[in-house]
């Protein structure tokens, strides 16, 4: 193992990312937006998700 | 560097059910699908108007095939395009079964696998110099195709010993050879049938097949970008030191199932790397390679796009679920998980799995996600309209297109390179295109104007 291939990654933006982007946690916004987006979601599931599931069955391609 | 043609092939998974029971076998779904193409196209393999190929593939899969492209961003519109045309065939085929009083939804997913094990493709064709050596390009590409997975997984939930699990790309488990001429017996990550489609002197075609398929349009634009620029750098000798994969087979399954992206991956000869370590390699070296040689906007896009998703996949991967499809696929199960009280292994999220692929505008989950703002679009829905209906103006799909569009009549059959009239002559005429820049809208965009049929078109030609 050289200690080029160990070594980190330059990863030129990250910094500037963490910056702009702050803390990793998510805040009550973000989770409050999720909670919309899935009963958004909710709507359009397949309500019988099991038999749905199990039915989707293709050949294979190429 | 010089202009390189790239294309994207998309086969895509069907069904048609009733509150979850199958109603129709793939074949029946398929037929509903292409019964106006057909009438249309007088056959179930057409190209349309803007030069693209749509036909019924192996296993009942409609694909769609883009036109000829030779920038990134109009590869991902014309991509994005056939979704829309698939989307198109749904709204006609859901009319029909319901004129037959058949009841039942039909659904298509842009996705790679089904429930049952079984794998159908996304391919990607880069147009590669046939005095460049073939072997040597595959070789260096592939530790790059393994790692590049981490960034355009479209995720999925798999089942293993230990149960559920959620991996990173839905083909690296259907991948079981390096390079090699099969497709549906035994997958390789580079697909060797040569089939130029264009002047065999001149030109091979790179056939990539280990991709997914992709609903994000960052990943498209990575996807095509991140890898034309690696070949535009390989071509030119400006990749330092290439790596080399000890297992590249079991590395792309490890890279998939490896969420944390930094299990050690054997290198040959010694040693061993992330699959992060190894992006952030080629991505310095492709920086340093756009700074130097190729200072376009584009590829400068690229490398920014990449650099930021990178710096992101290792800093705060959760970050990218508005542009990356396994993030956000991701995101939407932990969602359900947490609110639902679901484990992994519940149907429902499955049944999530599936319909976040759907071309659907109202049920496929990524498009809600994009149409409410919570993924990062590269254009609107107006340049993809465009595409769909209207070819790439600078390579010979330009030609190809304006002639679907303009004598369907006398076009009696058509090929990537090739075109062929009925003018009511005593024979047929074909018109070659062996070169995928030609027949470009500069070289022809006149005379299809001036040219008031087919047979004026020919003498014109000939002339």
């Amino acid at each position: 193992m050289s200690d080029r291939e160990r070594s980190q990654p330059k990863g030129r933006g990250r910094q500037d990312e963490e910056a702009e982007s702050g803390p990793q946690t998510e805040t009550e916004a973000d989770l409050e937006a999720l909670d919309d987006l899935l009963d958004e979601i909710d709507e359009v599931l397949e309500e019988n998700a099991e038999e749905f599931v199990k039915n989707y069955v293709q050949k294979g391609g190429e | 560097m010089e202009r390189r043609i790239f294309g994207l092939e998309n086969e895509y998974g069907v069904t048609c059910t009733l509150r979850g029971q199958r109603r129709l076998s793939p074949d029946e779904v398929a037929r509903y699908l292409f019964r106006r193409v057909v009438s249309w196209g007088r056959s179930s393999n057409v190209f349309l108007e803007n030069g693209a190929r749509l036909y019924l593939d192996v296993g009942s899969h409609p694909e769609y095939a883009t036109p000829e492209c030779d920038s990134v961003e109009e590869a991902v519109a014309h991509d994005k395009a056939g979704e829309r045309i698939l989307e198109g065939l749904v709204k006609g085929a859901e009319e029909r079964l319901a004129e037959e009083g058949i009841r039942g939804e039909i659904f298509v997913f842009k996705n790679n696998t089904d429930s049952a094990g079984n794998s159908y493709g996304c391919h990607e064709n880069y147009l590669v110099s046939r005095h460049k050596d073939f072997h040597r390009t595959v070789d260096i590409l592939i530790p790059f195709l393994v790692t590049r997975q981490i960034f355009l997984g479209a995720g999925k939930l798999t089942q293993t010993p230990r149960g559920t699990a959620f991996s990173i790309a839905q083909r690296a488990d259907h991948i079981w050879e390096g390079v090699s001429s099969a497709t549906t017996r035994s997958r390789p990550i580079i697909n060797t049938r040569d089939e130029p489609h264009g002047d065999p002197s001149k030109y091979r075609r790179l056939h990539v097949i280990i991709g997914d398929a992709n609903l994000s349009e960052t990943q498209i634009f990575l996807k095509m970008g991140t890898t034309a620029l690696f070949l535009a750098a390989l071509e030119d000798g400006a990749l330092p030191d290439p790596l080399d994969l000890a297992q590249p087979v079991e590395s792309c399954w490890q890279v998939s199932h490896d969420l944390s992206m930094r299990r050690p991956i054997e290198l040959d000869g010694g040693g061993s790397a992330t699959a992060l370590e190894i992006q952030a390699r080629y991505l310095e070296w492709l920086a340093k390679y756009v700074e130097k040689e190729l200072d376009e906007p584009v590829w400068r896009q690229v490398i920014g796009e990449w650099e930021r998703t990178l710096g992101l996949l290792e800093s705060a991967p959760d970050k990218l679920a508005d542009t990356l499809d396994w993030v956000a696929k991701k995101r939407l199960f932990e969602g359900y998980i947490e609110r639902d009280g679901l484990s992994w292994a519940d149907p429902k999220l499955r049944a999530l799995d599936l319909q976040y692929h759907d071309v659907d505008p109202e049920k496929g989950l990524y498009k809600r996600l994009a149409a409410g703002g919570r993924m990062r679009r590269l254009f609107d829905d107006e340049k993809i309209a465009l595409a769909a209906s209207e070819p790439p103006t600078r390579t010979r799909a330009y030609f190809r297109g304006r002639c679907v569009t303009e004598f369907p009549g006398s076009l009696v059959a058509a090929n990537w390179d090739s075109l062929v009239f009925d003018t009511g002559e005593s024979h047929l005429k074909r018109v070659p295109m062996m070169e995928p820049l030609r027949g470009d809208a500069g070289r022809v965009g006149r005379l299809l104007d001036e040219s008031e049929d087919a047979a004026d078109l020919l003498q014109r030609l000939e002339g």
